[in-house]
């Protein structure tokens, strides 16, 4: 019950550093997903760029997420706070999800669907909007979820260069020894990537059969 | 464009030749389709007929020669124009899942910003044309039947009144019952529609029930280009032995 108690004692912090994930969490998924999604279907068009961009992805994902940090501390504005740094890094985190199931899910619309769309005469603009982006929107969304289920625990680790979040109890807590502050970070954070990964997994659902319906 | 249209051909190749990666796929090929006629390209898989219709819409362009639309080389178009101006159906319809019948069919009008009343009209009109109920204009495709399927196919080709119909191969996925009953209704419309028409198949049966001339190709290049009364009567190997493939299903 010790667990407990801290966390009706500490409810006023529980709170605030919640708070500061979900707005870690939520800026980075907002930035990945207005860069993610075009660069998606820009190399849908372009197909010579996809093994640049899907690569160049790729490898910012095998950075340990520390020595990602690390890197970017010297950058000018973005290293002078804790919290623009951590947005950043998990911005670029969240990119390669996005991006490779936007190109998928684009990819996997039926071509004789998107060829009988162009002989109707619909315009580039058209078919991408009212076609493919519709068709692909539960791959998409599938993409955001895992990329957001993904950040939330990524985020944990931004409070070792002072971004707050919740991982503020995770390293007090080790610091100290003290299982009870660990499991008060921990535990929200956990409920947080639950109900992300309930919540998008509902809506990717509605999208999917959308696409099926019968 | 229905107006100046009159005079020429609706559809001219002239030599054209369409070729990819070094293959030919179409070579010089040159026919002319009439307003209200209907020409049936017959020919085996990989013979260039697919090919050959995707040059009248542009969603190919000749290697060399060209194709006239309306007496206007298709390079000449603006392509989303030449589109609309172009009904285009292909087996089970290639209807978009994700859209109603309704929403389906009345896509064209709806990017021409018709007004939403006209839009409903025709729907309704066009559904009963193809034999279908409008309250199935609240389904998805999914829900339909492959007969269904493609009379929505056909319904949706015809939404904005276009002069021209293309279609590939358009019942071939169908059972064969439904797929004479649509044979002969497609006749029957396309005997009050008058428009120009160039329907691709590899049935014998089909080809001489719907039309007026039939073009046979092999290996993309047009053999024979004959009236329908004329095909079988033809000495030509390759038609000869299409008509025996044909009559070999008599019963014994």
């Amino acid at each position: 019950m010790n667990f407990w108690h801290f966390l009706v004692a500490n409810r006023q912090q529980v709170i605030d550093l919640t708070l500061e994930h979900i707005a870690l969490v939520g800026l980075s998924i907002l930035f990945a997903v207005s860069v993610g999604i075009p660069l998606g279907i820009l190399i849908t068009r372009v197909p010579q760029l996809s093994k640049a961009v899907l690569g160049g992805a790729n490898i910012i994902q095998t950075i340990p997420s520390l020595a990602l940090f690390g890197f970017l501390l010297p950058a000018p504005w973005i290293g002078e706070r804790g919290g623009r740094l951590a947005v950043l890094a998990l911005t670029l985190y969240a990119l390669l999800p996005l991006i490779r199931n936007t190109y998928a899910g684009i990819r996997s619309v039926d071509p004789a669907v998107v060829e009988a769309g162009r002989a109707m005469g619909l315009t580039d603009r058209q078919l991408l909007f009212q076609v493919e982006l519709p068709l692909a929107s539960g791959v998409i969304v599938a993409g955001v979820r895992i990329a957001t289920v993904v950040s939330v625990g990524l985020a944990t680790i931004a409070a070792a260069i002072g971004a707050g979040g919740l991982g503020e109890f995770i390293f007090r807590g080790l610091a100290m020894v003290n299982n009870q502050v660990i499991l008060a970070g921990a535990v929200p954070a956990a409920i947080l990537a639950l109900s992300a990964d309930v919540g998008l997994g509902a809506l990717e659902r509605r999208l999917g059969t959308l696409r099926l319906k019968s | 464009m229905t107006t100046s249209a009159s005079d020429g051909p609706a559809i001219t190749f002239d030599s054209a030749s369409f070729r990819v990666n070094g293959r030919v796929l179409v070579h010089d090929l040159t026919l002319s389709v009439n307003h209200g006629e209907t020409l049936v390209l017959l020919g085996r898989s990989g013979s260039g007929k697919t090919t050959s219709l995707k040059l009248i819409n542009r969603l190919l362009v000749p290697s060399s020669g060209e194709v006239r639309v309306n007496g206007k080389s298709t390079t000449d178009w603006d392509p989303i124009r030449l589109r609309r101006s172009i009904g285009y159906v292909i087996q089970d319809g290639g209807l978009f899942p994700h859209f109603t019948v309704a929403r389906n069919i009345s896509l064209v009008p709806q990017i021409e910003n018709w007004p939403q009343e006209k839009i409903g009209a025709r729907v309704r009109e066009l559904l009963t044309l193809v034999g279908l109920t409008p309250d199935l204009g609240d389904r998805y495709p999914q829900q339909l039947s492959g007969g269904q399927r493609q009379r929505v196919g056909v319904a949706r080709a015809l939404a904005a009144d276009p002069p021209i119909l293309l279609l590939d191969e358009p019942f071939g996925a169908l059972d064969p019952i439904t797929r004479s009953e649509m044979q002969k209704e497609f006749r029957d419309l396309q005997r009050r529609m008058k428009k120009a028409v160039i329907f691709v198949t590899h049935d014998l049966r089909e080809a001489l029930l719907l039309a007026d001339r039939v073009a046979l190709m092999e290996d993309g290049r047009l053999i024979v280009n004959l009236p329908v009364t004329e095909f079988s009567h033809s000495r030509e190997p390759l038609v000869r032995a299409y008509v025996e493939a044909f009559s070999g299903a008599e019963p014994r």
